[in-house]
């Protein structure tokens, strides 16, 4: 059959998946932690049907071919691990990260998750764990008798507890960083999974080898740009309307061959 | 047979494979760096005993649009365009150079500057390589810097990245989409070549133009359909005189 119209097609296909990831933008523009993907296209193979400086006769060649691209492919959604904005909340458990870096959580099957969510919560036996439940690691545990908990830029965590003036120090929080975080997998959740492409996890102290400092108080919103979004929106909506206008065309230029 | 019916068959036929290079264009109408291809028609005419007869019309592509696109900003740091002429090498999956305009990049798991098909971006002195944590910023004359945690505030070069400005006449888009010099000799790096920095450059697909392109060709076909509709009720009524049947 003919061939625009499956090239039309993988332009439609190309612009639904751009829309799915700005609506997945859209809908996460007041995630703590979240940070926004773009779909990123590459043209498809090329096929030539007459190559150039091919014989046309015994004494003259092609003087150019005929090349027919096949379309365009989504290759990657790359996502952006820009800094996102940090909001106050007065929690003492809310933790922003102001630089690179992600907490470490357990999965319920044992493996380590890396979050930029810090919202955390004190769970039944003291242990600082996600909004999900998934505790932080190396284990954070706040005692019963803590009155405030003071977490510093560097994730040292200290409590004072009933009847002592002294704050005691219960563990410390620490940041891992990536070679590269856009080839971490996202799990959702607000969680992202080591990966080949990521490299290894190298953890260490907040404030240390470029790792962001901890801010107590604050959460780190999303970093969706409500009105880049927006233009993308449009921008896509328009690129789909011509793709399907090809269609179109072709479908017509199909029929009038039937009419013959 | 009348011929009239062949030469209206190749000029329906290659009609569609203008259609073809047209949908492939809109198709890439929001591929960054994409160079939209350009189509022209070519009179064969038929040599031989019987002389020049006819002549049928072949499409071509002669070669690929290479004007600007427009420069987006991504804000990314390791997105780079190019402003006017000029290419960002690539290490093609044959090994060999290859150019492009696409200057969206991504690290690659050991740090080293990819395309996001995975593709090394060649600097000046071989590959660039990322160090962690790196805040990555491509400067105007295509300088990739850091500003490296152990010297805050100092960015420090990594290199430079190659750009070349082959003569657009001598590169011809390959199989992949990226483009090579026609002689297979890799282009010299200019100095001149200007790039921004946390911008992309936008396809340089005319819409316009190609939609309007798109209703001419098929207005086009529409007419070598009529030909053929006659040229049947020509041998239609030849066959009805002459036969009696």
């Amino acid at each position: 059959m003919i061939r625009s119209l499956w090239i039309s097609k993988t332009g439609l296909d190309a612009q639904q998946t751009q829309l799915d990831v700005i609506s997945n933008n859209l809908a996460n523009v007041s995630t703590n932690g979240f940070k926004r993907s773009r779909a990123v296209f590459e043209d498809l193979l090329y096929q030539t049907i007459r190559q150039p400086g091919a014989a046309s006769s015994q004494q003259s060649t092609l003087p150019a071919g005929l090349q027919v691209g096949t379309g365009v492919k989504p290759v990657a959604t790359a996502r952006l691990f820009t800094q996102g904005n940090l909001q106050q909340t007065g929690n003492s458990f809310d933790l922003a990260v102001s630089g690179q870096g992600f907490f470490q959580v357990q999965m319920p099957d044992g493996t380590t998750g890396y979050t930029r969510d810090g919202s955390f919560h004190v769970d039944a036996n003291g242990n600082l764990v996600t909004s999900n439940g998934y505790p932080l690691t190396p284990a954070i545990t706040i005692p019963a008798t803590a009155q405030s908990v003071t977490i510093a830029a560097d994730g040292t965590v200290s409590v004072v507890n009933a009847g002592s003036a002294t704050p005691a120090n219960v563990g410390s929080i620490q940041l891992v960083t990536f070679m590269n975080p856009a080839g971490l997998q996202a799990l959702g959740q607000n969680t992202y999974l080591e990966t080949a492409a990521s490299g290894t996890a190298n953890g260490g102290t907040p404030g240390t080898n470029g790792r962001g400092t901890l801010q107590q108080g604050y959460v780190e919103t999303s970093n969706v740009n409500v009105v880049e979004e927006l233009v993308s929106m449009i921008q896509t909506q328009r690129a789909y309307e011509i793709n399907s206008k090809a269609i179109q065309t072709s479908d017509q230029m199909l029929q009038k061959l039937n009419q013959i | 047979m009348d011929r009239v019916v062949w030469v209206a068959m190749t000029g329906a036929k290659h009609l569609m494979h203008r259609q073809e290079v047209l949908a492939n264009n809109l198709a890439n109408a929001a591929t960054t760096g994409f160079r939209a291809d350009l189509e022209s028609m070519r009179a064969v005419p038929t040599t031989g005993p019987a002389g020049a007869t006819r002549t049928y019309a072949v499409e071509s592509t002669p070669a690929s649009d290479f004007t600007p696109g427009a420069i987006q900003r991504t804000g990314s740091g390791l997105d780079a365009a190019i402003d006017g002429p000029g290419f960002f090498v690539v290490t093609g999956l044959d090994g060999n150079e290859a150019y492009t305009r696409a200057g969206s990049f991504a690290r690659g798991p050991e740090g080293n500057l990819v395309t996001h098909s995975g593709l090394p971006v060649i600097g000046d002195g071989g590959p660039i390589t990322i160090p962690e944590n790196a805040a990555v910023e491509i400067g105007k004359d295509g300088t990739v810097s850091v500003a490296s945690p152990d010297t805050p505030g100092k960015p420090q070069a990594l290199g430079r990245l190659k750009l070349v400005n082959p003569d657009t006449k001598d590169l011809a888009k390959g199989a992949d989409g990226l483009f090579r010099t026609r002689s297979g000799d890799p282009a010299a790096s200019d100095e001149a070549v200007k790039v921004v920095g946390g911008a992309v450059e936008a396809s340089n697909v005319n819409v316009v133009d190609t939609l309007v392109g798109m209703i001419s060709l098929a207005r086009e076909y529409e007419m070598q359909m009529k030909l053929l509709q006659e040229t049947d009720q020509n041998d239609r009524q030849a066959s009805t005189k002459l036969l009696g049947a």
